[in-house]
């Protein structure tokens, strides 16, 4: 698990920031994107895929959420 | 000559590692890339990692970070070195982070404050000397606004508790005194130190003034990431000022503990460093909801760029402010650009420098007609290498955390015409023939941020690079006789 961070970037896509790796991506595609559930697994442009607990609204962004890592080694 | 081909700078990388024993040769390997805009930065390059003993790099440690880069230029709070003396002495003044005010009444930049440890300290804990220190300092300066304790080696290592004693102290005398935990051993380079000194300023300062009452205005934005080295942040707000903005903080050259805690009140966070201050950026994004924006001022192409980027979020006076800006400097910048332009034109740069240099200042050669063919971060993380990927040409070097033995071969083979690095590579390529400028300090000239100082910038690299010196490095009893009678009739 670990803390990630989720904006909106300039273009208008969600980024996701790792700050323990410094690790910032565009993501591709969110499982849950919907007025009622937001979150879930969630893909990034370099191909390594994320999972966090879907919320329940849409929240304000940026925000800090913990994930995992899903596939891969775990970190 | 022409720039190699992306095969010459393989090869080029692959000589120059040659030397190095297998283990060391693997992991250097993947420092060393050559530039490919198609590529991720994140599979071409791997930085932020330990240096290999042996070597000669050119990192500094976290203390370094957080006293010297980030805490250190705000100029009206005491900064303790806690610890021995030698980090802050050897550290103090350095690097010319300009400021308004009387040093030693309401100004303290210059100045080392230090615990000075000794054997009893280690032994016995230095807490006793740290609240002893502090009276002291509120005895003799009393119009500092805070104090910050910034920890060295030791403290982390005998386990003092800075924390207690600053909460006390600041119950005693009202003011922000903060605990920063940037013992130099923590992280592998300054980096982590800006990450730590980011994180006490979101815990001791950030909120402090949360209740307060603010008279803002809609144009309220803050320059973050800017150290005022020669009056850089001078020269970026004059121009951020004339288009409309109110500039409410400077982070942290010439800046304030009042700016700091008056920040989140601003619309907009403009950020230049990147690097060491991206952190407090985000966590404003997120608790204040301020959006902030990357821009660059290092020449004039640059700066219309970032002019316009900063104008988007705003309504249209200030985007009439923007063009206005751009269109009053124009003619200055086209002077400027004609006069130097023809003396730089063609010539090659290999810059090694921290932070955000590597890749902010290309745009200013580039508006020179000089073109950066290697560039190399001391101690970036992989977001920094996905900026400067976009920024260089292709098939150009990139060289993270270079050694010294690296980056002299690299400038032996490739050639450049300038080298812009540190004051401990400076007279390695003196010596060896090439012009140099120190990028840190920018070679204790300045400013180069903005129009004002992009004039500057073209005049001092037109000073390094054509002067006369550089033509009379071979001794008289080393040139040929041919030569000798057109010297001496010259």
């Amino acid at each position: 698990m670990a803390n990630i961070m989720i904006r909106r970037s300039d273009n208008g896509s969600l980024s996701f920031y790792l700050p323990k790796k410094d690790l910032e991506d565009d993501i591709v595609s969110l499982e849950f994107d919907t007025p009622e559930r937001w979150g879930g697994e969630l893909v990034l442009k370099d191909g390594s895929r994320w999972y966090f607990d879907p919320l329940e609204t849409q929240p304000r962004l940026p925000i800090t959420v913990k994930a995992k890592r899903v596939g891969g080694e775990d970190d | 000559m022409a720039a190699l081909t992306r095969e010459e700078t393989e090869a080029l990388i692959q000589e120059v590692l040659e030397v190095y024993p297998e283990k060391a040769k693997k992991d250097r390997t993947k420092h060393l890339a050559v530039n490919d805009h198609e590529a991720n930065a994140k599979k071409c390059i791997t930085s932020n990692r330990k240096s290999l003993p042996g070597v000669m790099t050119i990192r500094g440690c976290a203390y370094a970070g957080s006293k010297g880069v980030v805490w250190g230029p705000i100029k009206d709070m005491i900064h303790i070195s806690h610890g021995p003396v030698g980090c802050g002495q050897y550290s103090r003044a350095g690097r010319r982070n300009y400021y308004v005010g009387v040093t030693g009444i309401n100004a303290f930049g210059e100045m080392n404050f230090t615990s000075d440890f000794q054997e009893r300290d280690i032994v016995f804990g230095g807490d006793k000397k740290l609240a002893k220190l502090i009276d002291e300092i509120e005895e003799l300066f009393p119009l500092n606004k805070g104090i910050s304790v910034q920890s060295e080696c030791p403290i982390g290592l005998i386990g003092d508790d800075i924390e207690a004693v600053s909460k006390k102290a600041t119950a005693k005398f009202g003011k922000t005194v903060v605990p920063v935990r940037c013992e130099g051993f923590r992280g592998v380079s300054q980096s982590l130190g800006h990450h730590i000194a980011n994180d006490a300023i979101r815990d001791w300062v950030i909120g402090n003034r949360d209740a307060k009452e603010f008279a803002s205005t809609p144009y309220d934005v803050a320059i973050i990431g800017d150290y005022n080295i020669g009056g850089d942040a001078w020269s970026s707000r004059i121009l951020l000022e004339e288009m409309g903005l109110r500039v409410v903080a400077q982070w942290s050259g010439d800046g304030t503990l009042a700016e700091m805690e008056n920040t989140p009140k601003v619309k907009l966070n403009l950020l230049h460093c990147y690097r060491s201050m991206n952190y407090i950026s985000r966590h404003m994004e997120e608790k204040y909801g301020i959006p902030w924006v990357e821009y660059n001022f290092f020449g004039p192409t640059k700066v219309e760029e970032s002019l316009r980027k900063i104008a988007t979020y705003f309504d249209d006076t200030i985007k009439e402010g923007a063009e206005r800006v751009i269109a009053k400097y124009k003619a200055m910048m086209d002077a400027v650009i004609a006069k130097y332009r023809p003396r730089l034109e063609g010539k090659k740069v290999m810059l090694y420098v921290g932070g955000l240099r590597p890749r902010h200042v290309i745009g200013a050669y580039e508006d020179l007609g000089m073109e950066v063919v290697g560039t190399g971060y001391e101690f970036a993380h992989n977001d920094d290498y996905e900026r400067t990927v976009k920024e260089m040409g292709n098939a150009t070097l990139l060289y993270d955390d270079v050694t010294g033995f690296e980056f002299e071969e690299f400038v032996k083979k490739v050639k450049p015409d300038l080298v812009g690095s540190g004051i401990k590579e400076k007279f390695i390529f003196q010596k060896m023939g090439i012009p140099f400028r120190q990028m840190h300090s920018w070679d204790y000239s300045g400013p180069y941020h903005g129009y004002d100082g992009f004039a500057i910038f073209a005049r001092d690299m037109d000073m390094t690079l054509n002067n006369p010196c550089w033509k009379t490095q071979t001794p008289p009893w080393k040139k040929n006789d041919d030569a000798a009678p057109l010297a001496a009739a010259a």
